[in-house]
């Protein structure tokens, strides 16, 4: 059990800073995930808190002591890794047992640990196995049960589910929630699928290049998204981008056709500004209280998914690319051209720099 | 998979001709000739010889001369393969840590075995000379007096040592190549449960070595067993006192110098049974010993 503090983590390989400078406070029991494209530094973050990079500016702190300078093994920390990491030449039981053995814990109390824990995780028959004769899914419970008999402060995951079929993936990340909730122990889990992201977070770090752009809980970043980066990373399919311009006087937002969209409450500090549309938002049909707007939509692909159907298209008059999720089966075709519906109340609104706008 | 077909049915007979020939000729044959000599005695003036079934086993049996052969050749290989494999680990594992993937300094490290084993022995030879050597001069100086030209453990030292010089970057080569496919993320979850350095290599790194070590030590006594023999005939001769006198370098000497060609036929179908033994333990052990 401990707290997890970053203080301006920096790191650069050589002349090359990767990760520019990361504020974050975990809390006791708290689990974080942080999740961004490929190469924004989620890794190395998580490899400077396990202590296998070292940190070339600013602090981490576990449980309060600044552990920049200490070792791995005198972090209290327990790391599943993205292929599992397992000793190949060690049985099931012994890969779960090796660190306890390093720590000279007395014999019949390893053997407890071990027992309890494959048994939670369902895996009391395969401990005389060795990795190669177990199933993916299977490795993966040996790699997080090698991280949990240890009883560590934190738990660090490094993509551990990304190697497991669809199916497989969705049932150890509730199994992952469900043992993390148990065990209370402060977590960092790291992802680029913002589904895992979404579910298994109390709270999220969405990092790009390095830096991280937004930090909150899933709701909250799904809800108001501090970037255009984090408004089309997190929601699937993505959410839209509409450029318009802002009359002054009368605080009008206009669409690149001429067509007027709705009016700003309060002044505008920028003329050119961006209208965000989560592709949910957009209905069939105006949305029974208040106005809503309404835009004429040139269907050019719709990808019927069953429990909802996804609308590629353009806007006439301004040709912007647009994106609508309805519920259900539609059988729209290519080439029709028809009236979709937003509440502007579920519009968002971002400055030309990407940063979402201070009102509204 | 789509299969090939020939039509002609010579074409894989052609294609198979000239290995089967070499075979043939520079393996099978002379092996064959070996064996049937080893059950043949000369008569004195070499004219006619007798078919004399394992008389010639016996009499080597009996010889004192070949058991204390096979003790020298027992030392022998014992030193070569241990000091050259635990060398050549060594070397591996620093190179590994310090040189992930630098590959001019590795290649530098490959070049001795790049040198004829009857080279080295020149080579050796030079450096140890009595007279003229430059080691023998310091090691004077170091109140060692060398001459291994006279003193017969001074020249297994020398002998052992050129051998291993010879084969540590083979040896180097496979460890290095075997170190660098043991993921690091192995390593590093190792160190996070809490081992350090040296734990980490016994418990970790050597038994996942262990497949490539065997390899290694099979490859490394039949290196010592065989490939020596341009090494003792350049630096010993298997002296002095035949206490360098290997084996092989004793079929050698008795057969060419000692023109007692049954007794060395029989010497040398004794030292094939050893390599086809040795062949069938390495793969039998391979087979089970592979971890992934
Ligand atoms: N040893 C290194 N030397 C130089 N640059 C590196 C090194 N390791 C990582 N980087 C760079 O640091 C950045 C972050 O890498 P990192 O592995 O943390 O990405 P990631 O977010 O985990 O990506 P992924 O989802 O693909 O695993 C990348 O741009 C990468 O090229
Ligand atoms: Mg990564």
């Amino acid at each position: 059990m401990a707290t997890l503090q970053l203080k301006d983590v920096r790191k650069s390989y050589g002349s090359l800073e990767v990760i520019h400078g990361v504020n974050l406070e975990i809390a006791d029991g708290e689990l974080v995930v942080l999740v961004g494209p490929s190469g924004c530094g989620k890794s190395t973050l998580l490899r400077m808190i396990a202590g296998l990079e070292r940190v070339s500016a600013g602090t981490v702190a576990i449980g309060g002591k600044v552990v920049n300078e200490r070792e791995p093994k005198d972090r209290d920390i327990a790391m599943v890794f993205q292929n599992y990491a397992l000793y190949p030449h060690m049985t099931v039981f012994d890969n779960m047992a090796y660190g306890l053995r390093n720590r000279r814990t007395p014999r019949e109390e390893i053997e407890v640990r071990v027992r309890d824990a494959a048994r939670i995780l369902e895996l009391d028959e395969y401990l005389e196995r060795t990795p190669r004769q177990l199933s993916g899914g299977q490795r993966q419970r040996v790699a997080m049960g090698r991280a949990i008999v240890r009883k560590p402060a934190v738990f660090l995951f490094d993509e551990p589910l990304s190697n497991l079929d669809a199916k497989l993936r969705v049932h150890m990340r509730v199994e992952i929630r469900r043992l993390q909730q148990a065990l209370r122990t402060t977590s960092v889990y790291v992802t680029h699928d913002q589904v895992e992201a979404m579910t298994l977070a109390d709270r999220l770090v969405v990092m790009n290049k390095g830096v991280a752009e937004q930090v909150g809980s899933p709701v909250e970043v799904y809800e108001r998204p501090a970037t255009t980066f984090v408004a089309s990373f997190i929601g699937s399919p993505a959410m839209n981008f509409l450029p318009v311009s802002v009359n002054g006087e009368s605080r009008t937002l206009t669409l690149r056709g001429g067509q007027p969209l709705t009016s700003l409450d309060s002044p505008s500090p920028a003329q050119d500004i961006i209208v965000g549309i989560r592709p949910e938002d957009i209905h069939l049909q105006p949305n029974g209280q208040g106005e809503a707007v309404r835009l004429v939509v040139g269907i050019d692909l719709v990808e019927v998914l069953g429990a909802d159907s996804v609308l590629h298209g353009r806007l006439v008059g301004s040709e912007d690319r647009i994106m609508a999720r309805l519920p259900g089966i539609h059988r729209i075709r290519a080439g029709e051209s028809l009236p979709l519906f937003v509440a502007p109340d579920r519009f968002h609104y971002f400055l030309q720099s990407g940063r979402r706008m201070a009102q509204q | 998979m789509k299969r090939a077909i020939f039509n002609d049915r010579l074409l894989p007979y052609l294609l198979l001709g000239p290995q089967l020939i070499v075979t043939l000729v520079f393996f099978i044959w002379p092996s064959g000739e070996a064996i049937w000599q080893s059950m043949l005695l000369e008569d004195a003036f070499g004219g006619s010889s007798r078919f004399v079934w394992f008389r010639n086993f016996e009499r080597l049996f009996d010889d004192e001369g070949y058991w204390a052969s096979f003790e020298t050749t027992a030392i022998f290989s014992i030193a070569v393969a241990t000091i050259g494999l635990a060398l050549a680990l060594l070397l591996a594992t620093t190179a590994d840590r310090s040189l992930r993937g630098a590959g001019a300094y590795r290649s530098l490290l490959i070049w001795p075995y790049a040198v004829a084993p009857a080279v080295a022995g020149v080579l050796w030879g030079f450096l140890f000379n009595p007279g003229a050597g430059l080691l023998p001069y310091y090691l004077n100086l170091m109140g060692v007096a060398w001459n291994h030209q006279i003193n017969g453990n001074q020249a297994l030292l020398l002998v052992i040592a050129a051998a291993c010089w010879n084969q540590v970057s083979y040896n180097f080569v496979f460890f290095l190549a075997g170190l660098q496919s043991i993921p690091r993320a192995l390593i590093e979850a190792a160190a996070i449960d809490g081992a350090g350095p040296g734990r980490r290599f016994w418990s970790i790194v050597f038994p996942l070595l262990a497949p490539t070590g065997f390899f290694l030590l099979v490859v490394n006594i039949i290196y010592a067993f065989f490939g020596t023999f341009g090494i003792i005939d350049a630096l010993t001769k298997g002296g002095p006192a035949r206490s360098t006198e290997i084996l092989v370098y004793k079929v050698y000497s008795d057969g060419f110098r000692g023109q007692d060609f049954g007794g060395s036929a029989a010497q040398s179908a004794i030292l094939m049974g050893i390599v086809v033994v040795l062949t069938v333990v390495q793969f039998r052990f391979i087979e089970r010993r592979i971890h992934y």
